[in-house]
């Protein structure tokens, strides 16, 4: 027989973070070399790190590879439709604010499709954590092209090379007024983690863009090779600066990443405003959903 | 560890020792977990997991030091790293440092239908 | 349960439907609404924005009506009764997300204030003519709950039976209003709060260890989990088996879907509403809905001066369509005659319904931009009696 029967028995519990994964649901579907399975586990690091109830953090995804990661999740997960990932959330949010509510998805269903979305909860500056993992490509359908797709990249409805020009997402984030805008790529495990925890700590329009591997389209069609290639690209082109102008950052077909924390302000959030506002016009008679939500018992 | 000059607290140091466990029906073989271990712990394996990929296998158990660098990026939960005491990092690094080829097991077709 | 008082405006108004719609969402128990404006329905969101703040609930004007339908169905399962408000082209951006509501099974409300349509139509002007949109809408198959207010009481009336038809099927509820309706002012009394029936979100018995989100214990629906409460359930768009995890299997469809179909067929005989005069010994009966209803009373009155027996069935319930008492109706008339304003739209299924038995079903047929003239539904009781 073969020396893995030799490995020790190892259960599936005992991986660190078992307790936030659907271990019922291993192995998952993304594809060896995907970077997002290692999002996901920096994530559920975060969480077990934070010290937060887990029993009221929420996660929201649309559809696409991303989208899979609410099935995924050992949290209150909801597998919506394409694009409105950032609208349900806010319902989540609203209907019970003491909700912790995470949006987890992709380039194409948050800036593409839900691009309205986006732009206007980070508007409102509503009171969501939104992980974006970018692989600049429409990963789940096939390899299209995506708004955040480079120029001159390869896609499968651009087959002689992108001629659109792409998002600068921290650069969106920013302008409509996320007040924590950060970009790490997988790699950046350590301080991907660490900027999960921080995105957890605060509050409003949390942004986080996580360049991630896509081997089986975005590699494969720009003959990049596998995922982790395109990893190594990430260890030799990732250029931190936190800090730095969002104006700057935008990425070009296989260029240096330019990673980092780009804004992290302090800035009342939708709810706050909302309650402030009512209590200044409405005094007395303003009665504010509870925070354990509306829902209407005996 | 090479040092231009013996640190003054370096008897007070304990370098923290590991024992790496891998769910090898978990993994898809996808090498980061190798590529990455800064202690080269581990190697991509000649065997195959119920799913046809290589799982990876360690190679220098006595060196990993539980960094927790191979549980973190791998992508499917299929690996991550204990603390082990020094004794049993000892013992660890005496007996399992013999590479899998040391029992090179069944021809590969064989092993592919089983 | 009772109503909660804080959302009950007791006492006898001067309303129109628009509001009424509104007061009867906050009667029910409504605390959160996700709106976009659009003529005829943005009186109602405009009411709400003014009242909610002074009762606990949350309003909030998204961006567009797909975000709107998406945050009522993410509200809703925090255990807030939700809804939205829109008129035709926003009804048409819904659709998507009222099918993840009928398929997570996510209770909630739609009213859609009709206009003429296609397209942007006459905004300010009725219509009748998303009548079988609201049924077959979104794609795939689902079952819906549709329901027709014939004037702003029954605005009022029908919202809290809206909401709890909403929550004891676990299925999006459509209230098909229309622009005449809604912007009709007639009296509404609206009862006090002890008066008010109203059914609350129910939550499962079952420790987070145990429950199963798409699990049924014999009941027509599954028992409903809050986020937030522990339950860490999971719930998608994707067909999905009792532990809401998405399978893809041609079984796992069959049970997943039959079921959405079932707990309202099966259960037709308890939520169809029908108001109906005279039907026996008829040998027409007009079958109308809406504005349409009280225009086709004066047809009917106008047709009995002339000798007709007529006899009258108003559809309260839209769907599920009453296909077994149109069924049994139809053995004994000669006709239906159906006035909509559209161009036919629910005769189509009067037609089905009455086929077998070989009676007619007649339309009178309306463009949309006024209601009928009385006259010529009256012409058409006459020519159908024949």
């Amino acid at each position: 027989m073969s020396t893995l029967a030799e490995h020790p028995e190892v259960l599936p519990e005992e991986h660190p973070v078992a307790p936030y994964i659907r271990t019922d649901r291993m192995p998952h579907i993304w594809c060896p070399t995907c970077g997002i399975g290692t999002v996901v586990k920096c994530f559920a690091t975060a969480l077990a790190e934070s010290g937060l109830d887990l029993n009221k953090v929420s996660v929201v995804s649309g559809i696409g590879c991303t989208g899979r990661v609410a099935g995924y999740m050992k949290l209150d997960g909801f597998h919506t439709t394409h694009g409105r990932a950032i609208p349900f959330a806010t319902g989540l949010k609203l209907g019970r604010p003491e909700l912790l509510v995470t949006v987890f998805s992709g380039d194409g269903d948050l800036v593409g499709i839900g691009g309205n979305h986006f732009i206007h909860a980070a508007r409102r500056n509503m009171d969501l954590l939104v992980i974006l993992v970018n692989n600049f490509i429409y990963g789940m359908t096939g390899g299209q092209n995506a708004a955040t797709t480079p120029l001159t990249a390869k896609t499968s409805t651009m087959p002689y090379g992108n001629f659109e020009r792409a998002f600068n997402l921290p650069q969106l984030a920013a302008s409509c007024g996320a007040t924590y805008v950060a970009r790490w790529t997988c790699l950046h495990i350590r301080r991907l983690t660490k900027a999960f925890g921080e995105g957890l700590k605060r509050k409003g329009f949390r942004f986080i863009e996580v360049i991630a591997p896509c081997s089986t389209l975005y590699a494969r069609l720009n003959k990049l090779g596998s995922g982790l290639d395109l990893m190594r690209f990430y260890h030799d082109n990732a250029e931190i600066r936190h800090g730095a102008d969002t104006r700057e950052v935008g990425i070009a077909f296989q260029d240096r990443i330019v990673c980092g924390k780009f804004v992290d302000e302090e800035q009342p959030s939708f709810l706050e405003m909302m309650h402030e506002h009512y209590r200044k016009t409405l005094g007395s008679k303003y009665v504010p959903t509870p925070p354990e939500g509306g829902w209407l018992h005996e | 560890m090479k040092y231009w000059r013996k640190p003054l607290d370096f008897g007070d140091v304990k370098v923290p020792r590991g024992e790496v466990r891998i769910l090898v029906e978990r993994c898809k073989g996808c090498g980061f977990c190798v590529e990455y271990c800064p202690k080269d712990v581990l190697v991509m394996s000649e065997e195959f997991n119920k799913k046809g990929y290589h799982p990876p296998k360690v190679v220098k158990a006595g060196e990993c030091v539980n960094c927790n660098l191979c549980e973190m990026i791998c992508p499917d939960f299929a690996i991550f790293s204990v603390a082990v005491s020094d004794g049993d990092a000892a013992a660890a690094a005496g007996s399992s440092t013999q590479p899998a080829g040391a029992d090179p097991g069944p021809p590969e077709q064989e092993l592919r239908r089983a | 349960m009772k109503a909660d008082p804080a959302g009950v405006l007791t006492g006898v108004h001067y309303l129109d439907g628009d509001f009424a719609c509104g007061e009867g969402a906050m009667a029910a128990g409504c605390r959160f609404v996700a709106g976009y404006p659009i003529t005829p329905s943005t009186e109602v969101v405009e009411r709400i924005s003014r009242r909610f703040p002074l009762m606990g609930g949350t309003f909030i004007q998204m961006e567009d009506e797909l975000g709107s339908m998406a945050a009522v169905v993410g509200a809703s399962w925090t255990g807030t009764k939700s809804m939205t408000v829109t008129s035709g082209p926003g009804f048409s951006l819904m659709m998507e997300n009222i099918g993840l509501a009928a398929m997570m099974e996510t209770p909630c409300v739609v009213v859609n204030v009709q206009r003429a349509g296609p397209s942007t139509g006459l905004p300010t002007m009725v219509g009748q003519a998303d009548m079988m949109q609201a049924r077959w809408g979104s794609h795939g198959d689902y079952e819906v709950i549709a329901l027709s207010p014939q004037s702003p009481q029954e605005a009022f009336d029908l919202m809290i039976d809206a909401f709890n038809l909403a929550e004891i099927y676990r299925v999006p509820v459509l209230v098909m209003m229309d622009e005449c309706v809604g912007h009709m002012t007639e009296k509404v009394v609206i009862p006090p709060a002890e008066e008010i029936e109203v059914v609350p979100r129910s939550l499962t018995s079952q420790p987070p260890e145990s429950y199963l989100p798409y699990k049924v214990n014999g009941k027509p629906v599954p028992e409903f989990a809050r986020a937030g409460d522990g339950y860490k359930f999971h719930t998608t768009g994707l067909t999905h088996d009792e532990r809401g995890y998405p399978v893809m299997s041609k079984e796992c469809q069959e049970k997943c879907v039959s079921r959405l179909l079932e707990k309202i067929r099966q259960n037709v005989d308890q939520i169809v509403r029908l108001e109906e005069r005279e039907v026996d010994g008829a040998d027409v009966v007009v079958v109308a809905y809406g504005i349409t209803a009280r225009v086709a009373r004066i047809g009917v009155e106008l047709a009995k001066r002339q000798g007709a027996k007529v006899g009258f069935i108003r559809l309260i319930t839209v769907w599920p369509f009453p296909d077994r008492r149109i069924r049994a109706v139809a053995e004994k008339v000669k006709a239906f005659v159906v006035p909509e304003i559209n161009y036919g739209q629910m005769v189509l299924e009067v037609e089905r319904c009455a086929a077998k038995a070989g009676a007619d079903a007649v339309l009178v047929p309306h463009p949309g931009g006024g209601v009928h003239d009385p006259k010529r539904i009256c012409e058409a009781i006459l020519g159908a009696a024949k």
